[in-house]
């Protein structure tokens, strides 16, 4: 199998009723392509909090890009949002900036950059405020794949 | 156990029918998107009174086996088109989450 690079935007409408379309879509791409059930559900779970934390967050959208290899998928977001604050806190499962009407949702929960963490064989993040996030994440496909 | 049992067993409206014949291994409760995300397991039924349409998402990526909302909270209809386009069962109980939680426990136990 060739390398597949798949693009997305994530625009950012101020509802969150299009959360999850991005991440559905990519979850179909993957079934289609025969990537391991496995991990097709972690990557649609890397990819589900992405689309959350840029609509929650970054007021321009952003993007997120999954490339699928024989051996591994990628999956590249950024968006030039407000940037986080503190990583280490943002990385600690619970932290949370959601205001309260996000909560009542269901959202913010404190748990999105831990479970895209939790969910990657690899995990970069780099964040400056007022510039924006970037994220790489990489699942290897050989690893645990069923 | 199969998802139409337990539909007749604890009485629940079907508002979007998703897949009535597959087998449900257990069930997860909460109202938090992410902590679904991370604890839900394939095959489960998930109970909420979340009932916007990023249900439908979740319990698409995490092949759940469908949404019983509590409580008597009534999507929109969008959501529930939304459901029957992805196939996700989408059933609806007047009881609360905690009364609604025991009763399926026991019926989920008792197969066991």
């Amino acid at each position: 199998m060739e390398r597949q690079v798949f693009s997305y935007s994530v625009v950012r409408t101020g509802s969150f009723e299009d959360v999850g379309l991005i991440s559905t879509e990519i979850k179909k791409k993957l079934e289609e392509l025969g990537v391991e059930r496995n991990i097709v559900r972690r990557v649609s779970i890397i990819c589900f909090e992405a689309e959350m934390n840029i609509s929650l967050y970054a007021e321009r959208g952003g993007n997120i890009f999954v490339a699928v290899e024989p051996d591994k998928v990628d999956i590249y977001v950024e968006d030039d949002g407000p940037g986080i604050e503190d990583l280490e806190k943002a990385m600690q499962p619970g932290y949370s900036t959601a205001p309260l009407w996000v909560h009542e949702l269901g959202f913010g929960a404190g748990m999105g950059l831990p479970n895209m963490e939790k969910n990657s064989d690899v995990f970069e993040i780099t964040s400056e405020l007022g510039k924006g996030t970037k994220i790489h994440s990489v699942v290897f496909r050989n690893k645990d794949a069923a | 156990m199969r998802l139409k049992d337990i539909i007749e067993e604890l009485g629940l409206k079907v508002l979007a029918q998703g897949d009535v014949d597959r087998e449900v291994n257990w069930a997860y409760t909460s109202d938090l998107l992410s902590d679904v995300m991370a604890g839900a397991q394939p095959g489960d039924l998930w109970l909420t009174i979340q009932k916007h349409m990023n249900i439908v998402a979740v319990a698409k990526l995490k092949d759940l086996a469908g949404v019983v909302l509590a409580k008597g909270v009534q999507p929109s209809q969008e959501v529930v088109a939304k459901a029957e386009e992805e196939g996700i069962a989408l059933l609806l109980s007047e009881e609360p989450l905690f009364e609604l939680c025991g009763k399926l426990y026991e019926v989920l136990r008792r197969k066991d």
